[in-house]
């Protein structure tokens, strides 16, 4: 079985926890008691209706104030895949928690409002979509219930939403109609939808291919901890432990240590305490070298062809993810998966509308949930790719460096 | 599937492998919490594919109630003497003597919230600046919006307006002195996700997963064992019934379910039918309110 991992992006009025709601409810993912509590909670509302909403509101501000904080994580399961959501709420500081859920989302479903149609919202979410390089994206025009399902609607939406997709260069887009408080399309066809020929939103999510997703020609392996047991009978033991995030090795592939350039040969995998011929990405795994040169947490090996980039000058679109603001000039830890290195932001060259992607050049202020184009100094080189062509090494996040709180993600370009 | 793709639970291992990495990478003094349930028994089986031949980067660390089930603590030893590993048990009853604290009291006194005050003392005493944890997104809904590296202040208070983003793979366990953080390797899987790992990794559990006979307290449509923790009334039904654990907690707040499933296989197949979530049905102490779990995490517990 396969696992899906994918955000659900859209404005609160969009119906989006809804849809969350009555995928869980329709796959039949919600515990009684749940419900039970569920329905506790909403008789305090007006209308008495169930509201799946509540679900994915996990803190007590939450329900109190009607409002989603922060990015929560529901699971569901089918026969065919497991599946994880990221919700990112809707409102405030939306850009930080969309980025963040997508950042490890394989799809993204953009909801629009059938009444509404193709809005500013809807490019925002679009343009973040791009921006993270999600895979996949389902545009679900929800609501068909409130324009009568009609067809022109829905075929307008998408004539209007195919030129946004195309201005973004969006790869796999998929449209569908859908009504979340009516369960139309979502798990099932209704006859509401009869004209709709496509499969249901949950047939999507079940079929889309992920086989494509993950590059398997640009090996890239961080190293994160040395296994060193130093004991009789393993003396010479030195096993480089991490997980592979690009790639297939196998024994005998000759490999460059970055940012240092030091060449050797993998003398064995390990794979959960046995040896293996071959690993591929995404498994952890433990790689032996041939000779006994330096390498260490932080250090990057990769096969011979395919190499990254090693410079200590980055070029980066970052999303500024602080109540305090950007100060150009200023130290930050930058952190490349294992790596980590003291690095300044030395320009801010443009901001990004995340509107209408226009670039403001020199903006006067980089603050919270702003996107930026950036050019950073490492203290040492790093080795890197540009996250659109190898997202799990072209992407990194900015540390400050007196309270230590995660201030910045950056997309290198 | 390509022969080059994982699947879904190999995804998760690799995953919680290269959390519990991570850990060993970024941190001076950590360690694993261990309860003798069937997460941290999971747990232990990932740092075993995790450290391999070498040792855990980690002891295994017992907040010890007073109130366990003995079969637990009995696999608790037997687990850690196998696999050669440091086991560190405190127990609350200790901190309940040296701190002066007051003994909650009740039908069913858990000393559950007492096990913070525990807790703390021992990341202090250790100078623990990580705890590798069991819990689950899906456990609870609070649960559901806490990071893999959860910053706690030196209190070991839980903020959850001000978690730090997380993203990618990318794990920022970068503190100040006095702050720790608790990592949850295990976050992304389900109870069902547990049980299956458990199954295919054929990984050894207390006896009490399993279905068994026991005399239970019938109250209020759950099943608590009789020990000598609970008080009864004498209008209490006493009942002796075949039951097993789906969780393992504390006895007093632990409650057990009717069962027959005497293998993995039987389990998985009940806990697929079951309509009753798992921490819904099996613990007294989330019943509180509706926000239990968020307000024992702002106060430090795990």
């Amino acid at each position: 079985m396969d696992l899906l991992r994918f955000i659900t992006a859209g404005s609160v009025d969009d119906g989006k926890s809804t849809l969350i709601g009555r995928l869980l409810f329709d796959s039949k993912s919600i515990m009684i008691d749940h419900l039970e509590a569920l329905e506790r909670q909403s008789k305090n509302k007006e209308d008495g209706e169930i509201d799946l909403a509540l679900l994915t509101d996990g803190l007590r501000a939450e329900r109190e104030q009607g409002i989603t904080i922060d990015v929560a994580y529901k699971y569901f399961a089918t026969p065919k895949r497991k599946f994880i959501i990221a919700d990112a709420p809707g409102h405030i500081q939306y850009t930080r928690n969309m980025v963040t859920g997508a950042s490890n989302s394989d799809l993204a479903v953009i909801l629009i409002d059938a009444r509404h149609g193709v809005v500013e919202q809807t490019r925002r979410h679009s343009i973040i979509t791009s921006l993270l390089n999600i895979p996949h994206t389902v545009v679900a025009v929800n609501k068909m219930d409130l324009v009568n399902y009609s067809q022109d609607v829905y075929n307008n939406i998408v004539i209007d939403y195919a030129e946004v997709a195309k201005k973004l260069g969006l790869k796999d887009v998929r449209y569908i109609p859908i009504s979340a408080l009516n369960g139309d399309n979502i798990v099932e066809k209704t006859t509401s939808l009869s004209w709709y020929e496509g499969p249901s939103l949950l047939d999507i999510l079940e079929t889309v291919k992920l086989e494509d997703d993950i590059d398997l020609v640009k090996a890239r392996f961080p190293v994160q901890y040395v296994i060193r047991p130093q004991t009789e009978d393993l003396h010479d033991y030195r096993g480089y432990a991490g997980k592979i995030n690009s790639g297939i090795y196998k024994k005998g592939d000759p490999v460059t240590i970055l940012p240092a350039g030091t060449s050797s040969t993998i003398k064995a995998i390990e794979h959960n305490g046995k040896e293996v011929e071959e690993a591929f990405a995404p498994q952890s795994v433990v790689i032996h070298l041939e000779d006994d040169i330096d390498v260490s947490r932080g250090d990057l090996i990769v096969k011979n062809e395919h190499q990254p980039r090693v410079t200590n000058e980055i070029e980066a679109l970052l999303c500024w993810m602080d109540q305090k603001a950007l100060v150009p000039g200023n130290k930050y830890l930058l952190q490349i998966n294992s790596k980590q290195v003291r690095s300044v932001v030395k320009e801010v060259s443009y901001q990004l509308d995340v509107h209408s992607l226009e670039q403001i050049a020199s903006p006067e202020k980089v603050a919270l949930n702003d996107i930026v184009k950036v050019t950073i100094k490492t203290a040492s080189p790093v080795a890197y790719d540009a996250y659109q062509e190898l997202r799990t090494n072209g992407s990194a996040i900015l540390i400050d460096e007196t309270s230590y709180v995660t201030v910045g993600a950056c997309m290198i370009q | 599937m390509s022969a080059y793709r994982l699947d879904y639970l190999d995804q998760l291992e690799s995953e919680a492998i290269h959390i519990m990495r991570e850990v060993a990478g970024q941190f001076e003094k950590p360690a694993l919490l261990f309860s003798g349930g069937k997460d941290s028994i999971t747990l232990v089986h990932l740092a075993l594919k995790a450290f391999r031949p070498g040792k855990f980067p980690f002891p295994l660390v017992h907040i010890d109630t007073g109130h366990n089930f003995p079969e637990a603590l009995q696999f608790r030893d037997e687990l850690a003497a196998t696999i050669g590993e440091k086991l560190v048990v405190r127990k609350v009853e200790d901190t309940i003597k040296s701190r002066q604290l007051t003994e909650p009291k009740g039908k069913f006194a858990s000393r559950n919230a007492l096990q913070t005050y525990t807790l703390l003392d021992t990341i202090e005493e250790f100078g623990f600046d990580a705890c590798i944890g069991g819990a689950r997104r899906d456990e609870e809904k609070a649960r559901a919006k806490e990071r893999i590296f959860s910053v706690r202040d030196e209190f070991g208070q839980w903020n959850p307006k001000l978690q730090r983003p997380e993203l990618w793979n990318t794990y920022n366990g970068r503190i100040s002195k006095g702050e720790n953080v608790r990592v949850f390797p295990i976050s992304n899987w389900t109870e069902l996700d547990i049980w299956n790992y458990i199954r295919r990794e054929n990984i050894a559990l207390p006896s009490i997963y399993f279905a068994h006979e026991r005399k239970v307290l019938a109250y209020e449509g759950q099943l608590i064992a009789l020990s000598e923790f609970i008080q009864l009334d004498d209008t209490d039904s006493v009942v002796t019934k075949k039951v097993r654990y789906r969780t393992v907690g504390d006895m007093t707040c632990t409650a057990a379910v009717e069962s027959n499933a005497s293998g993995i296989d039987d389990i998985i197949r009940e806990i697929t039918a079951t309509k009753t979530s798992e921490r819904g049905e099996t613990r007294i102490d989330d019943k509180v309110s509706e926000a239990a779990m968020e307000d024992r995490k702002k106060n430090g517990y795990f």
